[in-house]
């Protein structure tokens, strides 16, 4: 079930546009908040810009997001914690790094990132590119704590296990031993803490939109539809309905989907 | 029919003289969803202070609904004509109506005028209000009924001290020992102060709740007609309009500021009305007048040294300007509490110019206008001259509403050919005193920006007078002045320095108006878009209401009645 719901919101993001032509920044005055219709099947928002293609439009980038910080995470994360868990020496410093990053508060981060690169990764790649290299970089560098924790904690156990230890004495080397033994047995646990940071990932991508640290304003993505819906809420809830809805659909199929490889 | 019509036409005019006495209407319930915390305005520059306090304390002159000054203790409006404001421009005489009594019954005296000035100027007390006095010399009160201030220099425009709901007169015996450091140590006094207003406190919980009576000395015997009243704290903007319009809880409701639709939709209601009156506040476009590349070195980035290559020609600024739909801007943004404007001064009437001919969009002549200026479209659609794009970085603060105005007018720039990048800081950045950072509004990093300003008071001069050369903001200047789009010109300065010779309302409106129309219509450095009105809301029960910009919006309660 939940493997189905999430294909068919990625079938929605990816393949809509062909086929739903609108251009989601095209402001049509005519056409301001109008209903659910033939010529817009979700209705038009404030500014009169069609509600579906903004919804598929907004849904890429913070899909995109939060698949990049969650990766990016993930891939930190695991790295550290098996360096640390097998490798003793390496323990304490990195450790202490851990500690140190899960101190950092995020947003006074993001506020100094904002300003030292904004401007010279929108120069070199773009604005909108450049924005999403910031936040996919200020996420996935301050979401991989927690993983790297869980990942220490199961290498420490299994590096005494009798396989790891056979594996050794036959001559394995520790590159092998990861890749081989300890990976595959550690996998359903970075499984589930990659599709929490998904989720995480697209909800603090739409705290920074509406604090102004995120995105160009043009560029929609659920997080902002959501935060500039509140206002209207009582007028017209389809507008924080739809991309929250969205959100928490493909928040839980990504959890539910992650649970489900946990072997019981 | 027709006579009905007029038998109740005529009900309504007589409706308020019928029960002219004091007291006869009963309770009075307001609601300011930002609580009041003192009711000494000294202490607190917040209007949420300002103007339940001004229910109590009164100034010697308050501002009309247009801006305009009327007397309150004052006998009569000081002027040249009759002798209230000396030839040389450095002394004021203010004159007392006879007879008047504080609430507890003792008479008021210029000594009492006299003590506030000195309470305010006192250099260890920290008054909010010290601008208000700004320039005084010294107060004298020669008689019980005649106050002379004396200014260091030249002050054309006199009506800032003891004028308006920021200079209320305070009572003498009772703020004696309060002066100075030990103002904010007085809390019986800075929470009942004995007034001369319609009516006195009986009650005073602070961030929460005010309760007052009719003053039984108030100079009117027949008003107010309110017996008591409430100003009670709490909530929101959208749930004091709910409170107001929907449920009819309170008769009034203080800055009821929500989306256009959504107030519409609860006025629909049927049980009150929302009320705006429009003050100084213009939302506008500013244009940077230097080239905010960051290829410069950050110490020249932005600064008078390097004029901007793309805003410096006065023709792409009126084709930007010419291309905004502002009608459209108003109604989005604000409905009934906006309107479209051309004018960085859009009132008081008499300095406001009679400045409308930007109100009608005109892509076309926007079109011709870049053509001439050398700006022809390139294959993808962007004009270009001498091998650069006409490519524009908008900045503006994170708001729903700054962003709607920044994709209309990115659709509007991209229609004659200008392409446009959008950018959004956090409000507390943006308009930050932080000359180190470089997303301020100050530091301008950008080719135009948007946000809104007014100026205290009535008098424009100060407002204007940020435009000057030598208020620039430069690294010389830590990045500070108020002239940040670079503006230099010697005429401006000229005729501005002009305006600080000059006295008479009339005079100065004349010389404000050819300033205003030098910034925007002459010059297009300030493009202004929308006028924001105060917006507040009250019940059908409630009359006498009469919405005020210039001065506290309860200006006029004690001439509220119960509508019948």
């Amino acid at each position: 079930m939940a493997k189905r719901v999430l294909v068919l919101i990625l079938a929605l993001m990816l393949l809509g546009p062909l086929l739903w032509r609108i251009d989601p920044g095209l402001l049509d005055m005519r056409a301001r908040n109008l209903g659910p219709g033939l010529g817009h099947p979700l209705g038009t928002d404030q500014l009169g810009r069609d509600m579906l293609a903004r919804l598929m439009a907004g849904g890429r980038v913070s899909l995109a997001v939060g698949f990049c910080a969650s990766v990016l995470a993930v891939v930190l994360g695991t790295g550290v914690g098996v360096a640390a868990g097998w490798f003793r020496r390496l323990d304490g410093a990195l450790m202490r790094l851990v500690d140190l990053f899960l101190a950092l508060p995020l947003l006074p981060l993001l506020l100094l990132g904002v300003m030292l690169f904004r401007e010279p990764l929108a120069r070199a790649i773009g604005p909108a590119a450049g924005a999403f290299v910031l936040i996919v970089g200020a996420i996935g560098l301050t979401s991989w704590m927690q993983l790297a924790r869980v990942v220490r904690a199961e290498v420490m156990a299994l590096r005494g296990r009798e396989f790891i230890v056979a594996a050794r004495m036959v001559g394995n080397g520790s590159g092998r031993l990861i890749v081989r033994h300890l990976l595959p047995n550690i996998a359903p646990q970075i499984g589930v803490a990659a599709s929490l940071g998904f989720a995480s990932a697209i909800m603090t991508e739409s705290a920074l939109s509406f604090l102004g640290f995120g995105f160009p304003p043009d560029l929609p993505t659920w997080g902002r539809m959501l935060a500039e819906g509140v206002e209207q809420m009582q007028l017209y809830p389809a507008r924080v309905l739809l991309p929250g809805g969205l959100i928490l659909l493909t928040v839980l199929a990504v959890n539910a989907l992650a649970q489900v490889k946990v072997p019981r | 029919m027709r006579n009905v019509a007029m038998i109740s036409a005529l009900c309504t005019v007589l409706a308020p003289m019928a029960h002219a006495e004091r007291g006869a209407d009963g309770q009075l319930n307001i609601l300011y969803w930002q609580a009041p915390s003192t009711l000494n305005p000294y202490l607190s520059s917040g209007t949420k202070d300002l103007e339940p306090s001004s229910l109590v304390i009164e100034p010697l002159a308050g501002f009309d609904e247009k801006g305009d000054v009327f007397p309150r203790l004052a006998a009569e409006i000081p002027s040249a004509e009759n002798g209230g404001i000396s030839a040389d421009l450095k002394t004021v005489t203010w004159r007392l109506k006879p007879g008047l009594k504080w609430s507890d019954g003792t008479p008021v005296t210029s000594e009492d005028v006299k003590f506030t000035a000195d309470y305010c100027m006192n250099p260890d007390g920290g008054c909010a209000q010290l601008g208000r006095y700004e320039g005084i010399d010294r107060v004298e009160a020669p008689d019980p009924l005649t106050v002379v201030i004396h200014y260091a220099a030249p002050r054309p425009n006199p009506f800032t001290a003891f004028t308006g709901a920021q200079s209320p007169i305070l009572q003498k015996a009772q703020f004696a020992g309060c002066m100075g450091a030990a103002a904010s140590t007085c809390t019986d006094q800075n929470f009942r102060p004995i007034g001369t207003g319609p009516f006195r406190v009986t009650e005073f919980r602070t961030n929460d709740a005010l309760t007052l009576e009719a003053n039984p000395n108030y100079r009117d015997p027949a008003k107010p007609a309110f017996a008591t009243v409430t100003v009670k704290g709490g909530g929101d903007a959208a749930g004091a309009a709910t409170a107001v319009l929907e449920t009819g809880e309170f008769d009034y409701a203080w800055n009821t500021q929500v989306p256009p639709d959504l107030l519409k939709s609860m006025e629909a209601a049927g049980k009150g009305r929302v009320v705006t009156a429009f003050g100084t506040l213009v939302e506008r476009v500013e244009m940077n007048l230097s080239d905010p590349s960051p290829d410069l070195p950050e110490t020249e980035r932005a600064t008078i040294k390097h004029p901007h290559p793309i805003l410096s020609d006065e023709r792409v600024r009126r084709a930007l300007s010419m291309a905004l739909d502002r009608q459209l801007l108003s109604d989005v943004g604000y409905g009934p509490t906006g309107r479209a404007t051309c004018n960085l001064v859009p009132a008081p009437e008499v300095f406001a110019s009679d400045n409308t001919g930007c109100i009608a969009q005109d892509s076309e002549g926007a079109m011709a206008l870049l053509d001439q200026a050398g700006w022809v479209p390139g294959t993808d659609g962007v004009r270009e001259k001498d091998g650069r794009k006409l490519h524009l970085l908008f900045q503006t603060s994170a708001n729903p509403i700054r962003q709607d105005y920044q994709a209309l007018i990115k659709q509007w720039w991209q229609n004659i050919g200008v392409s446009v990048e959008l950018k959004v800081v956090e409000p507390a950045v943006f308009f930050g005193a932080d000359a180190n950072s470089p997303d301020t509004f100050i530091r301008f990093n950008a080719d135009v920006e948007m946000f809104a300003n007014n100026f205290d008071g009535t008098d424009p001069e100060p407002y204007l007078a940020r435009y000057t050369c030598d208020k620039a903001p430069s690294p010389d200047t830590q990045w500070q002045g108020e002239n940040i789009n670079r503006y230099c010109n010697a005429e401006f300065d000229k005729l501005l320095a002009e305006l600080g010779r000059t006295s008479g309302v009339q005079a100065r409106g004349a010389i404000a108006k050819k300033l205003n129309d030098m910034l925007t219509k002459d010059g297009m450095v300030v493009v202004p878009l929308v006028d924001r009105g105060r917006v507040s809301a009250h019940s059908n029960a409630l009359g006498g209401v009469v919405m005020n910009a210039w001065d506290s919006e309860l200006w006029n309660a004690a001439d509220w009645v119960r509508a019948r």
